[in-house]
This record gives structure tokens, sequence and C-alpha cells, in this order.
């Protein structure tokens, strides 16, 4: 029982995790039209800049603000630059242009910081246990990471769905040209957009950066699941990407727990602890391959067209 | 209008009369390197090949087509390891379940349309991925080491260079030469027909689905034929045969060769790996240059180099 709570919340934080992930990705695809692969890497910088910054300014804190702010100024150079020209452009080349991108960042990474990971040390105050009902403690850190990750969520909600600037970015998720004729500067939006879907992602990889080791290709794996939860909750939509997020986290995370002890059930030991972590990781794209067939447009789609 | 000596054709001749003469060149230089980077660029230039039939022809961006390489490597390396030898046995197996699994995935991610059949193919080509690194008794994520090539009873030595190379491009230019009659029959114009207006030729009586079906299996086939000599040349087969970036190698090869030209894909292999390979001489950041260079291109040379070569020839 004990475990199940303590691996539910684990489902749940790293759910919220992939959640910051595929909310920045899914507004860049829903109102540019935009699929941006490299999505993945500025998770990959943004954890790269935490652990450089938090090692220089010897502040947990003030390092990872700086390295929220240069993910976000990274991302708003990369629109400005290279990814504006492309939009409108097909899928296809949208697809190899930025995979070009991953291959830079990869290689620029192993340029500037080498090639063997880097780690972010927490500070003390986030290593204590916490006691969240009588006798089950849970890291702090991990707790934070739901907090910070759920109050995020609210405030994007709060952004998109009451403010005047949540007002065009929904405007041209259903019609871009039209809101461009109504006078309003397109092309700022799309640059704040991308910037900041850039540091929802430099923020997921920050925070996750404490439990993994920070490396190359860490993006990689994490971009193909956000897309999948993209794909699950409708393109477009933070609510589908809310509840797929959250889904896809916890199946993950529940499968990867149990899954060996259910199957030694069945299988020999050896056997069970090799299939196991294959398995729930093939259980997520069972999972949006069944949401594919039955339901094409994903859960909770954006809009009808 | 349509003068068989342009630009283009000219530069087509020259590229398989180089891979023809390539052997003798290594012979002569002494230089074997050459000839194993050549063996490779083969390889994945009829996978590229392969996934251009779909996604040029038939209009279906497939993001998985890796799957293929890793199920037609398995079926060579598994039946290896299993004491079945002979490539007679090996290879249309490799065939026969690269086959069935485009059949079956392709069923399935038909259902869907642009961006999300894009995805669908990915989700299966990482489930494939993840059944490969779950296969214990066959190395699981470590992969699969092959002891002996496979065995054709004395017709073709596989460990010899040269014999295999030529093995190798006799499958490219007979895979090339299918997919030239493919597109060109009456069942490649309707796939042709369907990329551009689904709805019409549904009206005037195609199965459209049906007939992208059969392309989608045919294009996977291939595939796995490549798979099959990909395991033969590196001796090895592992998941990461299998893994998303590999799928997107294959789509890089298409697209910078030129999409939805015959040759298009072969020139964009070779261009890829032999600049990819330049570049590691020079540097070890390689990709420092190629990423960047993958953006420019998409970004100022439309239709790829076979586009550019196109427009060039046109004047």
């Amino acid at each position: 029982m004990l475990v199940l709570i303590e691996q539910s919340l684990n489902g749940l934080q790293f759910g919220l995790l992939l959640f910051l992930l595929a909310a920045g990705l899914t507004l860049v695809f829903g109102i540019m039209d935009f699929v941006n692969l490299a999505h993945g890497s500025l998770y990959m910088m943004g954890a790269y800049f935490a652990a450089t910054f938090v090692a220089w300014t010897n502040s947990f804190v003030l390092g990872i603000l700086m390295a929220l702010g240069a993910t976000l100024l990274l991302g708003i150079a990369l629109e400005f630059i290279a990814l504006r020209h492309l939009y409108g452009r097909d899928h296809l080349d949208q697809v190899l242009a930025t995979f070009g991108l991953i291959l830079f960042f990869n290689d620029a990474v192993r340029l500037i910081w080498g090639p063997a990971g880097l780690s972010l040390p927490l500070p003390a105050w986030l290593t204590v246990p916490v006691q969240i009902v009588p006798g089950v403690f849970y890291p702090a850190y991990r707790l934070s990471i739901i907090v910070v990750a759920l109050a995020v969520a609210a405030m994007l909600y709060f952004v998109v769905m009451r403010t005047r600037i949540g007002m065009l970015i929904r405007a041209g998720a259903s019609n871009r040209e039209m809101i461009g004729a109504l006078g309003i500067n397109i092309k700022l939006l799309f640059t704040l957009v991308f910037g900041l879907g850039a540091a929802l992602a430099g923020l997921a990889g920050l925070m996750q950066a404490p439990i993994l080791t920070v490396q190359i290709g860490m993006g990689e794996n994490i971009l193909i699941l956000a897309f999948v939860i993209i794909v699950i909750g409708g393109i477009g939509s933070i609510r589908g990407a809310f509840m797929a997020a959250i889904f896809v986290g916890m199946i993950d995370t529940l499968g990867r727990a149990f899954l060996p002890d259910l199957l030694r059930t069945v299988l020999s030991s050896a056997a069970a602890s090799t299939a196991a972590p294959a398995l729930s990781s093939m259980l997520i794209y069972l999972l949006m391959a069944i949401v594919l067939v039955v339901r094409p447009e994903g859960l909770f789609p954006a809009s009808k067209r | 209008m349509k003068s068989p000596l342009n630009a283009r054709n000219l530069i087509v001749a020259l590229v398989a009369l180089g891979l023809l003469l390539l052997p003798a060149y290594s012979a002569v230089t002494g230089n074997i390197f050459i000839l194993t980077l050549f063996t490779r660029i083969v390889i994945f230039a009829l996978a590229a090949a392969s996934l251009n039939l779909i996604m040029g022809y038939g209009g279906m961006m497939s993001f998985g087509h890796a799957a293929y390489l890793g199920i037609g490597g398995y079926a060579v390396g598994i039946l290896a390891y299993e004491g079945v030898g002979s490539g007679f046995i090996q290879w249309p197996v490799a065939l026969i379940v690269s086959a069935l699994y485009a059949l079956v995935i392709g069923a399935l991610s038909l259902r869907t349309r642009g961006v999300y059949f894009i995805m669908i193919t990915l989700a299966f080509a990482q489930m494939a991925y993840y059944i490969a690194s779950g296969l214990s008794r066959y190395g699981g994520d470590d992969g699969l080491t092959i002891y002996k090539r496979s065995d054709f009873g004395g017709i073709i030595d596989l460990s010899n260079r040269v014999q295999f190379y030529y093995l190798c491009l006799a499958c490219l230019f007979g895979g090339v030469y299918l997919i030239w009659r493919i597109v060109n029959s009456r069942f490649g114009m309707v796939v042709q027909g369907v990329r551009s207006n689904e709805q019409r030729m549904q009206a005037i009586g195609f199965h459209a689905n049906r007939y992208k079906l059969v392309c989608f299996v045919i294009s996977g086939t291939i595939c796995g034929l490549a798979g099959a000599l990909l395991a033969n040349n590196t001796d090895f087969i592992s998941p990461a045969t299998m893994y998303w970036t590999r799928s997107g190698d294959l789509m890089v090869m298409v697209i910078l060769g030129g999409m939805g030209s015959l040759f298009g894909p072969v020139i964009g292999t070779i261009v890829f790996l032999v600049l990819e390979e330049v570049l590691s001489q020079f540097t070890e950041y390689w990709a420092l240059i190629m990423g960047p260079l993958l953006l420019l291109i998409v970004l100022f040379a439309r239709g790829g180099i076979m586009g550019v070569l196109g427009r060039f020839s046109r004047g």
C-alpha cells in the first residue's frame, strides 16, 4: 500500500513534468502548425544551463532562474533566426530542419560541456523527506516538482483562458490569417508563444536534472513521449495535454514499478526482469496506437475545424 | 522539352557507373575502407528508396521505417542463432515477416492522416524497438552478434567483400527498377492519384486505402531486404537499428535527395553518409556542421538535390 502511494506520486510527478514539455509542444503545434523535434533539445539545454548556473552562483534558486531565462532567450533566438521561416512549410520540411537542429545541439553540448554527463546537486533543504500522511514519507524535491508544475499548469490555464494574450493565442490557433488581418502583430505573437514553449521545456529539463543525470540525448526519449501525449490528448489542446500527460506518467511509472512482479508470477525471474521494462515502455505506444485507431483526432480535440 | 540528356540524368548515370566501378577502384588503390563505406551506403540507399515509394509517390509519411531494417535484420540474426544458416530460408523469412508487419501496422495506421500518420508509424516502430529490447534470449538491449553470414550454398560468398558489395548493389538496382515499374504501372498511377486527390479517386471507384496498403506493404518488404543485408554487413543486430533517430536518418536521406524522384534517395543517401564520414574525419563534432546544413537545405533547396538539379537543367 505504501509502495502504491509512493509510486502513484512518482507517476503524478513524472506526468506533470511531461505536461510542461507537452504544453509547449502542443501550443507551437496547434498555433503555428509547426512540428518541432528540437523541443527535446531545449529540454536538454534547460538542464545543462541549470547545472552550470547553479555551480557558478552557488545558489540553487538563482541558478535555476537564470537557466529559465537563458532557455527562454535561446528559444526566442532560435525562432527568430531559423524557425520562423519554416511556418507554413510542409510538415516534412519542419521535421527535417528540426532534426538537423537536434544533431547540432547534441554536438554543441558535447563541445561545450564535454561528453560526460553533469549532475545538479540539490540544496540541503530540498533533500529532507516530508511526511505527507502519517507514516508515509516522500522526498521534498519531488513534492516541490508537483507543486511547481501544478502552479505552472494553473498559470498557463489562466493566461490562455483569461488574458488578452491568451485570447490572441486561442484566436491564432483557430484562424491565423484572420487575427493577422485584424491588425495583431502575428510574428511577435508567434515568437512569444515559441519562447514560452521553450521556457516550459527548459523548466521541465532543469527540474528533472537533479533526479537523473544531465546528459546528451536526454531530450530525445522524452520528446517522443511528449509527442505521444499531444497526439493522445488532441493536438493544440492544453487540457488534453494535461490529462494525457498524467495518464502517460502514471502508466509508465506504475508499469515499471509493478510489471516485473506481475510478470514473475508467469515467467521465470530472469525473463521477467528483461521483459518488464520493455513491456512497460511499450504500453504507452500501445495506448497511443489504440487511441489513434479509435479516435484519430485525440481524446480532447482542441477545436472542430 | 523532355530531352533525356540533362544535368539530372547525367548525374544519375555517372553515379550508377561510379557505384558499378567502385570495387575496381578499391582493388587498384588498395583502399578497402571505401568499399566497406559504400556497401553500407548502398544498403541504406535501398532502404531510402523503399521509403521514397510511400513518401514520395504515395504521400504516406512513415516515421517508423527503421523498424523494417530491424525486423529483416533480426530475422537473419535469430535464425542464424538458432542454427538455420541458409540464406534461402533466412531471407524469405525476413521478407515475409516484414511484409506481415507492414500489413498489420499499415491496416491500422492508414485509418489516420497527416501528422497523425507520422506519429502512429513512429509509435509502432517504437513498439518494435521495445520488443527487441525485451528479447532476452537474443541479447536484449545489447543486441545479437551474427557469427556466420547467410549461406547461399556456394552460389555467392557473402564474406567476400566484393561479392557482397555486388549483391547489395544488385538488390539496390533491382529495388529501384521495381519501384520504377510500380510507379509507372496502373497501380502506381492510382497510388499517385490518391496522393493528389483521395476523394476524387474514391469517387471514380478506386478503394484508395487498399491501394495505399499494398503500396505500404511493398515498401516495407523492400526495406526488410535492406535489413537482411544490413545484418549481414555488420554481423550484428541490435534494437538501436530501429531507434526513431534511425527512421529520421532515412527520412533525411529521402528528402535530401529529392522526394518523389526515382534516383533521388540514392543520391541523398550517398551525400548524407559521405558527408557524415568526411566531416567526422575532419572534426569530431561533425554534427555541428551537418545540422545547420540540413536546416539550410530545407530553407533554400526545396525538392532536395534532384529538385535543384531539375531547376538547373531547365535553365
